[in-house]
């Protein structure tokens, strides 16, 4: 089961990782840049489980549990802080939030 | 003896400090009492320390006391040491004599003055400074005198403060004698550099070890002790802030600039005459100075009509014999005139200062006339001391020390007959202007009336200086008149005697007659011109070519205005042109610099999300690539 | 099973290039979806079947469908999607592009070089148990404590959405306070 080249998953997680990377820097939208963020935890979390797999430890899954508790709690203020933005700026415009106070 | 030689200088030294802290308020009887008395506890003591070294005879005639060791730096370890021997003794005891003389004077003088105790402060300062000059055993504690002197000299010309063109004349001396100092301290780096002590003795010893005569480090060393003499002695190029220092009160004039402060050139080329006899060619040109300065300034003090001008003038000139005497060889005959010069120079200032004095601050001799009735003291005075300035033969102490310079330039070589005649056509000069001076001050129609009288603080140095200038001579009498060598013989052992080329003594009398009758030419010819007023002689004074040399020569021969060209004006458009401070500016750039630097970096602080990844993963690239880069 | 492997590898490379150039929300959030659970055959393949099922429970399961709701909820209307549309012009891209793409070749030149071959075996979620419970307890306690926190922070930041009663969407796009 385990015949897989641990370098070729890791290209695997560099492009999604760039991949993230790139909808971060292009879109605008706060939805989708949130969104692109996790495709990039996601990547890294990919990282980190290639890496438990072959050296055949549970850590690489235990960092990779880490990394899921990290990504549901960012969304969850994340989405919270969107929703509050939208309120205020009626628009989902991540430039346009670029000024906080007034 | 006990070693007490420190307290010499150390009793002026006392006197200023006291005076000083006292900040003017102590009453005028203590204030003298200190000023006058330190002066004359030292002139004791110098007297003391004279009468015990003649006494007893010393090793090598020298009497070292060490006060302390003042630093000690890698095999540089010099001593705070004084030195008593011959040359060191004259100098001390001419200098303290003096200089009690002159205070003295002073606590009349300067009895109306508000600065009462501060002028007598900034003389003890000047005293102390002076005989730590003379008496100092290396050349660090020379330099420490030289420029004490230097300091006080400042302090008193612009002992009138108020007055800015008093500041402005004080800063000149300054200035002028800084050039000097300069290169003296250069002289004295590489002195140490090459010969690693600065004490006199063993300097003079390894250099005459160690460096060939004529070689480039020792013209280079006695070059630059010279040029540190000619500021402090106001000898050419350095010569124009003497006329500008009358601006200070009349005792200074006669202590600082007549009799004392103004021959520490020549009390270092003395003292160090071994170094220039390693290099003649700085030698002849110490002479070349002298002769030539000697000239110049007799034509000048020919038609100032400022009495203290003459007499500052008349001071360049002499000092110019001096330097003639130390160029050819002859030590012991600058040493000479310089004792003599103290007695009638201060004499002739004390005089002046007293004329001025009842007059009413009158400085213009055209503006006095007829006083030597109703002042009979100063004109006595005057008149010897003008006498032995011009050297008017066999009475007076100027005729023995000029006709001994006479004749060493005279016998000292190729040259010397050419520089004699210099030092012959300068003698005339100075008959001539001088007895001017008395003619037009004293004789003729009265045009002020005297006021007041004189106390004896004033009449008392007066006639003991007169006494002195007619007598002081009589210690060296050459061997056509008498033959006493007994100054000759007291410095011998410092200042050895030069090897005469022609010893003939019918020589030496035709060459003394000569100036004797040349001197006496020149009384009767300002007898001439300014008693009888003869109708060739004005002629020739007020045709144009007389009147534009005469112009010419007030105003010193131009140096001033050369300098004013040379140096001062291209100065001031420099320091004019760097107004907004160049140094300044580079630091306002850091200014404009760190704020251009905030403003564009304040440019990237959008608030754009976007925008801040995007710069975080540009700086991960980088240090990724620089990671690679670095594998 | 390399081939298993290299399908799920392309359908999520595909699914999540497909997710970054949507102009629809809900058609990203699905793409993005696919992606995960191909990640999550991937994890399998590689023999670690406890994360494989995590990231379907837990990232597909719950994180997205949260995205889903919230998007629900933001109620974005035509004139939001036009705005979108301008939003992702081709030129917006070129820049990120070739930033991602340096990005890439640097961490693939860095890290995919000469990696050993792994040691057989999936690693058992009773080993995964056993470790958290061993070794990673104080990580456990602090991701909770982690998970409190967001949850905190997520209700205040939430609470005033709709208590100044001006926050209800309508389908033009919501009126602002």
């Amino acid at each position: 089961m385990a015949s897989v080249s641990p370098s070729q998953a890791l290209l695997l997680a560099m492009i999604l990782f760039a991949l993230g990377l790139a909808g971060v820097l292009a879109r605008r939208n706060l939805v989708f840049l949130l969104m692109s963020i996790e495709i990039m935890l996601n990547a890294a979390g990919l990282a980190f489980v290639v890496a438990g797999s072959r050296w055949h430890q549970p850590d690489g899954q235990i960092l990779f549990i880490l990394v899921l508790t990290l990504a549901a709690s960012e969304v969850a203020v994340g989405l919270a802080l969107i929703l509050r933005i939208h309120q205020r700026n009626a628009s989902l415009d991540a430039d346009a939030a670029a000024k906080l106070k007034g | 003896m006990p070693p007490i030689l420190w307290l010499i200088p150390g009793l002026p030294l006392f006197g200023f400090v006291a005076l000083y802290l006292s900040a003017g308020r102590m009453p005028h009887r203590a204030a003298a009492a200190i000023g006058v008395g330190s002066i004359g506890l030292a002139t004791l003591l110098a007297f003391a320390f004279a009468h015990w070294f003649l006494g007893a005879s010393l090793p090598g005639d020298v009497y070292l006391e060490t006060a302390w060791r003042w630093i000690t730096i890698g095999g540089f370890d010099p001593a705070v040491a004084f030195r008593l021997d011959p040359l060191s003794l004259v100098m001390m005891l001419v200098v303290t004599f003096v200089g009690f003389l002159i205070h003295l004077y002073s606590a009349e003088f300067m009895a109306k003055d508000e600065g009462y105790g501060r002028f007598f402060a900034y003389m003890n300062l000047f005293v102390a400074a002076m005989l730590t000059l003379v008496l100092a055993d290396n050349l660090l504690v020379l330099y420490a005198g030289w420029e004490g002197v230097g300091l006080a000299s400042y302090l008193l010309i612009g002992f009138w403060y108020r007055d800015p063109a008093n500041g402005a004349a004080a800063r000149k001396a300054f200035i002028l004698t800084r050039i000097g100092d300069t290169a003296f301290i250069i002289g004295l780096f590489l002195l140490f550099h090459e010969l690693g002590t600065l004490d006199i003795a063993t300097l003079m010893a390894r250099a005459h070890e160690t460096w060939a005569t004529g070689s480039a480090v020792a013209n280079a060393a006695a070059a630059l002790l010279l040029a540190g003499a000619l500021g402090k002695s106001a000898q050419l190029p350095l010569q124009t802030w003497l006329p500008d220092a009358m601006a200070g009160p009349t005792p200074v004039s006669a202590l600082l600039h007549a009799a004392t402060m103004v021959t520490a050139g020549v009390y270092l080329i003395a003292r160090t005459h071994e170094l220039f006899e390693l290099a003649p060619a700085v030698e002849f040109t110490v002479a070349v100075i002298g002769a030539a300065t000697l000239l110049l300034a007799a034509c000048s003090a020919l038609n100032q009509h400022d009495i203290k001008r003459i007499l500052a003038y008349s001071t360049m000139s002499q000092i110019g014999y001096m330097f003639l005497a130390l160029g050819v060889g002859a030590w012991t005959a600058a040493i000479f005139h310089f004792m003599t010069h103290a007695f009638f120079k201060a004499l002739l200032f004390l005089a002046a200062g007293a004329v001025m004095m009842r007059l009413n601050d009158e400085h213009d001799i055209f503006r006095m006339g007829g006083l030597w009735r109703r002042m009979p003291v100063a004109f006595v005075s005057f008149l010897i001391g003008a006498s032995s300035l011009a050297a008017l033969p066999l009475v007076t102490a100027g005729f023995y020390s000029k006709d001994m310079i006479l004749w060493g330039v005279w016998s000292s070589g190729p040259a010397g007959p050419g520089l004699w005649a210099t030092g012959f056509v300068g003698a005339f000069i100075t008959a001539l202007y001088s007895f001017r001076a008395v003619f037009v001050m004293f004789f003729g129609d009265a045009r002020r009336t005297p006021s007041g009288r004189y106390g004896w603080c004033i009449v008392a140095p007066l006639a003991v200086l007169s006494a002195l200038a007619l007598t002081g001579g009589f210690v060296n009498i050459p061997s056509a008149l008498g033959n006493v060598n007994s100054f000759s013989d007291l410095l011998a052992p410092v200042l050895p005697a030069r090897q005469e080329v022609t010893t003939a003594s019918t020589t030496q009398a035709l060459v003394m007659a000569a100036t004797s009758l040349l001197v006496l030419l020149g009384v009767y010819l300002a007898y001439l011109t300014y008693i009888q007023r003869a109708q060739v002689l004005r002629r020739i004074a007020t045709s144009s070519p007389a009147r534009a040399l005469a112009g010419f020569w007030f105003g010193g021969w131009g140096f001033d205005t050369l300098y004013e060209h040379i140096f001062v004006r291209p100065f001031l458009a420099l320091a004019r042109l760097n107004r907004n401070d160049i140094v300044d500016a580079c630091y306002g750039g850091l200014v404009v610099a760190s704020r251009t630097l905030n403003r564009a970096l304040s440019r990237t602080v959008t608030g754009r999300v976007r925008a801040y990844a995007a710069w975080v993963a540009v700086g991960s690239l980088a240090a990724l690539a620089i990671a690679l880069f670095l594998q | 099973m390399n081939a298993a492997f290299y399908l799920a590898a392309a359908v999520a490379v595909i699914a999540t290039v497909l997710t970054i150039t949507r102009t629809s929300a809900v058609h990203a959030l699905l793409y993005l979806v696919v992606s995960l659970l191909a990640v999550a055959v991937v994890f399998y393949v590689l023999g670690a079947p406890f994360a494989a099922a995590l990231e379907v429970i837990v990232y597909a399961g719950a994180i997205i469908v949260l995205f889903v709701f919230v998007v629900m909820m933001l109620n974005l209307g035509e004139a939001a999607a036009a705005e979108e549309r301008r939003w992702i012009a081709p030129r917006y891209w070129i820049g990120p592009a070739a930033l991602s793409a340096l990005l890439a070749a640097e961490l693939c030149y860095l890290y995919v070089s000469g990696a050993a071959q792994p040691s057989g075996g999936a690693v058992r979620p009773t080993v995964v148990g056993a470790a958290l419970f061993g070794p990673y307890l104080l990580a456990v306690e602090l991701a909770s404590m982690l998970l409190l926190a967001g949850l905190v922070g997520a209700y205040h930041i939430g609470r005033h959405l709709f208590a100044d009663g001006a926050a209800r969407a309508g389908p033009d796009g919501p009126r602002g306070e």
